[in-house]
This record gives structure tokens, sequence and C-alpha cells, in this order.
């Protein structure tokens, strides 16, 4: 059994985001950039785990991007990877980036491919999606817990007011959500041996973009918070009547 | 051409707030793009449900009166979605981008090959086959205008973003049918665990939300919050440390890695603002912070503030909201 990972590159949290080329493109000057935590806390940690407990032979990473994500790769590898590929094209949008993983899996089956359920930086949430229906494979969206069993996965898949217990045989697209695994610390031995695990750099498959971001704006900070007397909560209940009208 | 939308009434017959704003949605586009149709795939709705969707701008209705376990595997769920945009020679799917809604959407566009817009907040241009969006990106800390120029289009709509309208002197064309209920599923669905009891509001849908952080001290001392919460209507939430000491329930957790919540108003108490919780929150309408700390960064973030202790305030907003409310009854 083997396992792909899917892990995209995003801006740290505590970033400062700002924009330049004309509001086209996000200003990468002095911005720390990370494994996506979903794609790596979940998707990648949990991946590794069932390698450790001898279900699956190999775990490999993917990645949609130029050299410069070769860093964040070779993070992935440190934690406990065993090889990885990077498409050499710009991670433009999720449809784009679906077709690229699509037509490599078509080419490289894998049995297991996660991702995480969505990107902290363009908070779309559809690639995995997008990916399972090209693919016409089973699809397990905002999985919280994963299991193998054989040929068969066991998943916690989280819907509106609860979750769902899901089984299916593989191959199947899953999308990770908290609660998958927890997040790993790689160790002075993993980083040493990530130096020499195999990064492949694949050439881009043709495919249609279809959407584009065009224009980017940072959203309007607040006015200045509105100080209440605690001694006079009846003036708050006031204001959300009156002035923010919300109750 | 037309445009679809889908709308699952299967829990209770009624029409999701989140639905009807993706059919307004819909007929919004539609009026300005050559007033093609607004088709609505509902699934077991009720009689008051088609009503609120021909108000809100569907000019067809197709009712699925039978039940199909199998649409709970979101592949099955969007394959008759397929079906449906196929025979009623639609371009255009328009979803809400909630659970089921973002993950059936995405299936969708991998199954018809086409562009997606997930999480949208606005129509900002239609110009021909090329629509132009805003979505919300850096976890609300910036906008972004996204294009869609695929002829074949799904749209999913971020819920509490666009008003319902009300077109009374709309008709629709209204057919009940039945649909094969022998759809085999890839995935099983062994059992369903609901995290809450029927009279508690989702979190997601939620437009009103009180919420708790570490400096409520302990579970013990949640009553107060559920008590402000009853008060209010409101749903109620946590921060991240509060689901990591098993205070709270992990589906409660908003913030960057749990929920992100965009409610009309969201009551923060206790929270310190830390910029992982905001990214879950800072899409809300009007914020509340009450602390005890002064310099918590949460109220650079907040509408209105309250410095003070939550023991104290807290009861008092309760009994303040009762009254606001028994005096508005009348």
């Amino acid at each position: 059994m083997k396992i792909l990972v899917a892990i995209a590159q995003v801006p740290d949290t505590t970033a400062k985001i700002s924009f330049t080329d004309n509001n086209k493109k996000l200003n990468t000057a002095g911005v720390q950039f990370i494994i996506n935590p979903y794609d790596e806390w979940y998707a990648l940690v949990r991946a590794l785990e069932i390698k450790e407990a001898g279900l699956a032979e190999k775990v490999s990473v993917i990645h949609i991007g130029f050299a410069e994500s070769d860093a964040t790769i070779r993070k992935a590898l440190a934690l406990g990877v065993d090889d990885s590929y990077r498409i050499d094209t710009e991670p433009s949008d999720p449809h784009f980036v679906a077709q690229q993983l699509a037509q490599f899996i078509k080419a490289n089956p894998y049995d297991l491919i996660l991702l995480g359920k969505e990107t902290i930086s363009y908070n779309s949430g559809v690639t995995a999606g997008i990916l399972a229906g090209l693919l016409d494979y089973p699809f397990i969206s905002n999985a919280s817990k994963l299991e193998i069993n054989g040929n068969t996965v066991t998943a916690h898949q989280d819907i509106e007011g609860g979750y769902q217990i899901v089984e299916c045989p593989m191959p199947v697209v899953i999308s990770a959500n908290k609660g998958m695994a927890e997040q790993r610390i790689p160790n002075m031995k993993g980083i040493m041996a990530a130096r020499t695990k195999p990064l492949n750099v694949v050439p881009a498959f043709p495919s249609e973009i279809t959407t584009q971001y065009e224009t980017f704006e940072l959203a309007p900070g607040r006015s200045a918070c509105k100080l209440i007397d605690p001694n006079n909560v009846e003036e708050l209940v006031n204001l959300l009547h009156t002035e923010a009208k919300v109750i | 051409m037309a445009l679809l939308v889908y709308a699952d009434a299967s829990q209770n017959g009624k029409i999701k707030k989140a639905s009807l704003e993706a059919t307004c949605f819909a007929h919004h586009i539609a009026s300005k793009n050559n007033n093609k149709k607004v088709i609505v795939l509902l699934y077991k709705g009720n009689e008051e449900s088609k009503q609120k969707l021909v108000q809100a701008g569907a000019h067809k209705i197709l009712n699925i009166t039978n039940e199909l376990p199998a649409l709970s595997d979101y592949s099955v769920l969007a394959k008759l979605i397929q079906k449906f945009f196929l025979s009623e020679n639609a371009d255009t799917v328009v979803l809400p981008y909630d659970t089921q809604g973002k993950a059936v959407g995405a299936y969708l566009a991998g199954l018809l090959n086409c562009g997606i817009a997930p999480a949208v907040t606005e129509l900002l241009d239609i110009n021909n086959s090329v629509y132009t969006f805003r979505k919300n990106v850096f976890s609300g800390k910036a906008y972004a205008t996204i294009r869609i120029s695929s002829p074949k289009k799904i749209i999913c709509l971020l819920p509490n973003s666009f008003p319902i309208q009300n077109l009374s002197d709309n008709s629709a064309e209204i057919r009940d049918i039945t649909e094969d209920p022998s759809l085999t599923p890839k995935i099983t669905i062994r059992s369903v665990e609901k995290n809450t009891t029927g009279d508690t509001i989702p979190l997601p849908e939620a437009e009103l939300v009180v919420s708790g952080g570490r400096g409520l001290k302990g579970p013990e001392n949640w009553g107060m919050i559920e008590e402000l919460a009853k008060a209010l209507g409101a749903a109620t939430a946590c921060s991240r440390p509060v689901t990591d000491a098993h205070w709270r329930p992990h589906h409660e957790h908003v913030g960057q890695t749990g929920l992100a919540i965009r409610p009309n108003l969201y009551i923060a108490i206790g929270i310190s603002g830390a910029i992982q919780h905001l990214a879950g929150v800072s899409g809300s309408k009007t914020i509340v912070v009450i602390n005890t700390d002064k310099e918590a960064p949460f109220f650079k973030a907040a509408d209105y503030g309250i410095v003070g202790d939550a023991f104290e305030v807290v009861p008092k907003l309760t009994a303040a909201i009762k009254k606001f409310k028994e005096s508005h009854q009348h």
C-alpha cells in the first residue's frame, strides 16, 4: 500500500500579509513559509503513523510550485517521508492544482491520497474534492479520524452537527480535518536524512486555467473599539440594538 | 441555459437559510445575465420550503420526494446533480459553501472538469461568460477578486453573505419527482453521530454566538455562557485552549484550525484574541469583547468592549438581555 500526501506552501500564520505588483501578487518579502497546517499536522503525520504501524510501504509527498518551495518539501522529508515530487509550475487555483495532481496520479497510482481540508492562505477547501471527481474515486471529506484494515479505510467524516463513520475500499481521496493526528517536530536524524532523500522535479502537465485570482486588497480594520462601563451593560444592549442592529 | 441550485431539506422538510441565500444569489446572477432561468433541485422539501424558494427567485422547482440514502456519499450526490445539470441544460451550479456544498461542488467540478469559485461573498462583474466574484483570503485578513471563465461553472456562496429577498410576484413551475433509490454509493455509512441535541443551534449557521476562553478558569463555569446564549438565542463556541483542555467538545472550537464562522454578533468572553483565534471569527459583523485585561489584543479587533470580570459582567448582561427581550415582545 502506497500513500501520497499533497502539500501546499503557505505564509506562516503570524506573517504580515501585503500585496505587490499592483495588488496582483502576495508580497513574499520577509514572509516565512510553512507547510499548510492541515496538510502537515493531520494528513502527513497520519500517513507516517500508518506506515510506522506497518500498514503502508511508502509515503510520498507531492507539491505544485517552483524551486523556492524545495525547503518546504525538505521539511516534509525530515518528518519521515520517503520521497517527494514537485510539479514545476505555479499553483494558480484549485482546479488547476487538481488537474496537475490527477494526471500525476494516473501515471503513478497510489492507494491512499491525503490532502488537508483547506489551505490557510486561499481558504478554498475544494482541491481534494475536485481531484476525487477528476479521478472518479471515492471521496471522504473532512476526516477527523482514519484507520486502515487491509484494503479498506474507515474514517470519521465530519458533517454538519456531527460526524458519520464511513468505510470504503482504496484507492480513495481523503481531506484531513483537525483531530486526525497531532503535530510533530522533526528530529536531527530526520533533518540530516532529508538532505539525501529524493526530490523529483516533474514538468507541468497540460491543464486548462479556468479560474484566476485577479487582485487582492487588505480587509479594512475595524473602527476603534467602543469601551463600555462594566456597571452599565444596559448601554451595550442598547448599542447592539440601535447602532449595530444585531439584536 | 439555466442556473441550477441544489437544496437539501431532507432533515425535516424545511429549507435551510443557506439554500435560500444560494437561490437568491443565483437569481441575482441570472438577472444580470439575459434573465437565465433559476432551477432548484430540492430534496424532500415541504410546501413551505417550495413557497420560500419561489419568493427567493426560483423559476422551476424539482422536488425529489423519495428517500435516497446513498446521497450521504457526496460523490453520489454530485452525480445526481450532474444528471440534472445536463437534462435541464444548465451551465452553472450554485451551492452554499457549507460542509456538504463545498464537498459536493468540488466533486462536481471534477466530474464536469470545470472552474469552481469557492466561498464567494459578492458578484462583482459579469462579462458574457466570464464572472468575477469577491472572496475572503488569508483567513479574513484580505479580499481577493476571483475570475471564472470556463463555460460551465460551480459557484459556492459563503453563508451569511447575501441577503434573502422576497419576490412576492415571482411564480414557478413546481414538480414532485422520484429518483431511482438503487444508486450505488462508493462509501458505506456505518453510523451517524450527532454532536448536538435537537434544540441547540448549529454553530456554522448561527447568527449570534457567545464564546468562552481560558479566562473562564474551568468547565464548571460554562453555565453563565450557556445562560447568556439562551437569553440571546445564540450558539456557544470556544477558543482552542478550551477544547485542548477538554473543557468543551472539539466541534465548538472556532479559529484557524477549528471552524471559521461569520455570525452577525460574536461575543468573546475571557478570550485574549490570539491571531489564530481571530482567523476564525474576524468575518463576524459585530464583535463584543469582555476581558479583565485591558491590553488583550482582542480589543483591537472588537467593535464594543467591556474591561471587567466576566463572572460579574456576564450575569448582568444576561439579565439586561432578558429585560430587553421582554420589553420588545410587546
